[in-house]
């Protein structure tokens, strides 16, 4: 497992370039704006299996704005939004 | 085989009860499919609208079981309406259905970590549970091993591999629904489930991948083709041009296709009408029959070809994974109007009928965007609405190609038609979401499922199921709405030194006359204001009435030939368009806004739909009507 060097700092999936292989190292929802009750979208979240220790990689980006994106989570496949990738923190991979 | 089988043992009065659980995409319908075959019923649960879909398996003991197929979840926390039923029939809760006694959950075998947190959560539930490994085939193919014994034994379920695509697939499947249904009672357990914390929800998480790490042997490939595919069909420009070939094809297939069945429909609606005609003698009863039955419900029973086409491609893109991509790629456009990516399901369902649409809508949890989906789905042309246009664009449109023979001129306008219904219903959407519906959209949290083939036998399924609703309708409200009209439109009769046609004294017409001064000023003569009034029942209603009221007041000769024709002589084309514009937004059918008031509780929201669409209608004809008859 790799540990975030203090370099990335606080480094979110919707930072990461097309194609950056990462780490989930933990879902913190309070930097996104939602109509949700506190704490669903975390619980969402890990329910589509975006939580600590998941591999992600984004595969595609959408348009315009290259928004939403695709992207791989262990064996499948998640589109979300670039403002909800916010709350995914991530290491990367090599 | 079901005749024998249940022949060896008495039917039980009281078959045991089956549900089908599962994540979206897991294959669990066409598990179904190949557990019941052709034996589905689809009903309502009393109170919600959510569709209920049973149907009975025979097991290799000759036991009748019920099985009941529930919309796909993630989670028992139920985030929209949809989600709620799954919770409600497996807890329970139903005020008249027992909870089932045995639950199957059915995982993608190729992607079991989703699958597997439900089934950890399902466990609570205290019921006894089989795992269905389903697409055990995609599995095996992708390189993928899976030690079932061991995953049998970590998750104390039994497990079984199925292949719900292959004849055969699902024996043992049925096998251990025999030993699970015989022992249900013993393994029953008191149920503790409760909602999950996020902190559960962790917890459950690493137990599915402890569990995975012993049992997945070899994750296998990840679905390569699928990817490169998604790099082009997901790609902001070859992507959304690909979507917009598919829509354009598919409209143009519902003409092209449909053509000759729909001869052939004309062709033994024809015969009918002639045999009864030269069986029967002249009087009421032939007149009733003839002009009214068969001539109505004929007129309608013919765009069963067309509605086919739209489903047969609707079925396809869902089965083969397209539609999450769809609403993937028009996430960021719908955006600018407000709409979630998901209202594109809903959307594009609506233009089969907006009853699904506005079902469908369930699937989006916010309240307010939801509202907004509802509210535009009757703008998206509906089937019904197709016999209308279908019938004025064979009066008022010449069959000549156009763009250099590639379109035809009448797909053109078809093309045309909805394209005006698309934008009017993201303009409202535009303007509902920056006044009544402000706020935040939605999360967008879907799962692309990896392309699939669509299996036939599914695909035939679910056109049967569509046929199946769409002839009820026929057979009952058009049919009985048919023989209403026909007896408006007969008496009272003509008075014996009449100038005009029958219809012009009768309560029809005087409704008619009574409507007209409203509707002059868009021009819509007296048989267009009779034909709009139990439109509003069945929009596919009008073109049979239409039928029914010139074939009772045209001569000899009209009443063979086509409607088509006796319009193309009697409207002008300005009429003909403001009476299409009409349509675009055409004030919707009963069953729309019956199904809006269950869908938001109660009569203000179907109010306010009655009343934009109806004034978007009016407005719309006005304009088109006045613009062209100053231009032509």
């Amino acid at each position: 497992m790799t540990l975030p060097s203090p370099s990335d700092g606080d480094l979110r999936l919707h930072q990461l370039r097309k194609g950056q292989p990462a780490t989930v190292t933990g879902v913190d929802e309070s930097v996104v704006v939602t109509t949700l009750p506190a704490g669903e979208l975390e619980r969402r979240m890990i329910e589509m299996g975006l939580v600590e220790g998941s591999r992600v990689v984004i595969l595609h980006e959408g348009f315009p704005g290259r928004d939403p994106i695709a992207i791989r989570v262990n064996e499948h496949t998640l589109a979300l939004r670039r403002a909800e990738a916010r709350a995914v923190r991530v290491a990367p991979l090599a | 085989m079901s005749v024998q089988a249940s022949a060896a043992q008495p039917p039980r009065i009281e078959p045991p009860r089956i549900a089908l659980v599962g994540n979206p995409n897991c294959g669990k319908t066409a598990l179904f499919n190949a557990l019941t075959g052709s034996r589905q019923k689809v009903a309502n649960y009393p109170g919600v609208t959510v569709e209920r879909k049973t149907g009975h398996a025979v097991s290799p003991l000759g036991r009748r079981v019920q099985v009941i197929d529930l919309p796909g979840t993630y989670s028992l926390r139920a985030r929209s309406p949809d989600e709620e039923v799954t919770r409600d029939v497996v807890l329970g809760r139903f005020a008249h259905e027992e909870g089932p006694d045995a639950l199957v959950c059915v995982a993608d075998a190729t992607n079991l970590r989703l699958n597997l947190r439900l089934v950890i959560e399902l466990k609570r539930l205290g019921r006894p549970i089989i795992l269905a490994l389903n697409m055990m085939d995609a599995a095996d193919k992708r390189g993928c091993r899976i030690d079932v014994a061991t995953l049998s034994a970590m998750l104390g379920v039994p497990v079984v591999p199925t292949v719900a695509i292959r004849s055969g697939g699902v024996a043992g499947l049925l096998n251990q629904i025999d030993r699970t249904v015989a022992s249900a009672f013993e393994c029953a357990e008191p149920c503790s489930w409760s909602e999950p914390s996020s902190r559960d929800l962790r917890a459950y998480h690493q137990e599915v991948e402890s569990i995975l790490a012993r049992c997945v042997t070899d994750a296998g490939l990840p679905p390569l083709a699928t990817q490169r595919v998604d790099t082009i069909l997901l790609h902001p420009v070859f992507g959304l041009l690909f979507l917009f070939a598919v829509l354009f094809l598919m409209f143009q297939a519902v003409f092209a296709w449909a053509a000759a069945p729909m001869e052939l429909i004309d062709g033994a609606i024809g015969g009918v009408k002639d045999w009864v005609d030269t069986t029967l003698p002249d009087g009421a009863l032939r007149s009733l029959l003839t002009d009214g039955i068969i001539a109505g419900v004929g007129s309608v029973v013919i765009f069963l070809p067309q509605i086919l086409v739209l489903f047969f491609f609707i079925l396809v893109l869902e089965a083969t994974g397209y539609l999450a991509r769809a609403a993937f790629l028009l996430d960021r456009l719908m955006g600018g109007v407000g709409l979630h990516g998901r209202a594109f399901i809903p959307l594009l369902s609506s233009f089969a009928c907006a009853v699904p649409g506005v079902m469908a809508a369930r699937t989006i949890e916010n309240r307010a965007d939801r509202l907004a989906t509802i509210m535009i789905a009757p703008l998206m042309t509906c089937s019904a609405r197709l016999p209308v246009y279908t019938l004025l664009i064979a009066a008022f449109v010449p069959d000549k190609p156009v763009l250099g023979g590639m379109v035809g001129l009448p797909g053109l306008v078809m093309f045309a038609l909805y394209a005006a219904g698309i934008l009017s219903a993201l303009s409202v959407a535009f303007v509902l979401k920056r006044t009544v519906f402000k706020g935040a959209r939605e999360p967008l949290l879907m799962e692309l499922p990896a392309y699939r083939l669509p299996n036939p036998r599914d695909i035939a399924l679910g056109l049967f199921e569509r046929a199946k609703v769409f002839l009820t309708r026929a057979g009952t409200t058009i049919f009985a709405l048919m023989i209403v009209m026909w007896f408006l439109a007969s008496f009272p009769g003509a008075p014996a030194d009449a100038t005009e046609p029958a219809i012009h004294y009768s309560a029809a017409g005087m409704i008619g006359h009574a409507l007209e001064p409203l509707l002059a000023p868009i021009g819509f003569p007296w048989q267009i204001a009779v034909a709009l009034v139990p439109g509003i029942a069945a929009r596919e209603v009008a073109v049979g009435v239409l039928g029914t009221i010139y074939a009772l007041s045209g001569s000899g000769e009209a009443l063979h030939a086509s409607l088509a024709g006796a319009l193309a002589e009697s409207w002008s084309l300005p009429t003909a368009l403001a009476l299409l514009a009409w349509y675009v937004f055409a004030p919707q059918c009963l069953a729309t806004l019956s199904v809006v008031r269950r869908e938001t509780n109660g009569w203000f929201w179907p109010a306010v739909m009655f009343a934009y669409m109806i004034a978007l209608a009016y407005g719309a004809a006005f304009v088109v009507f006045r613009v062209a008859s100053g231009l032509l």
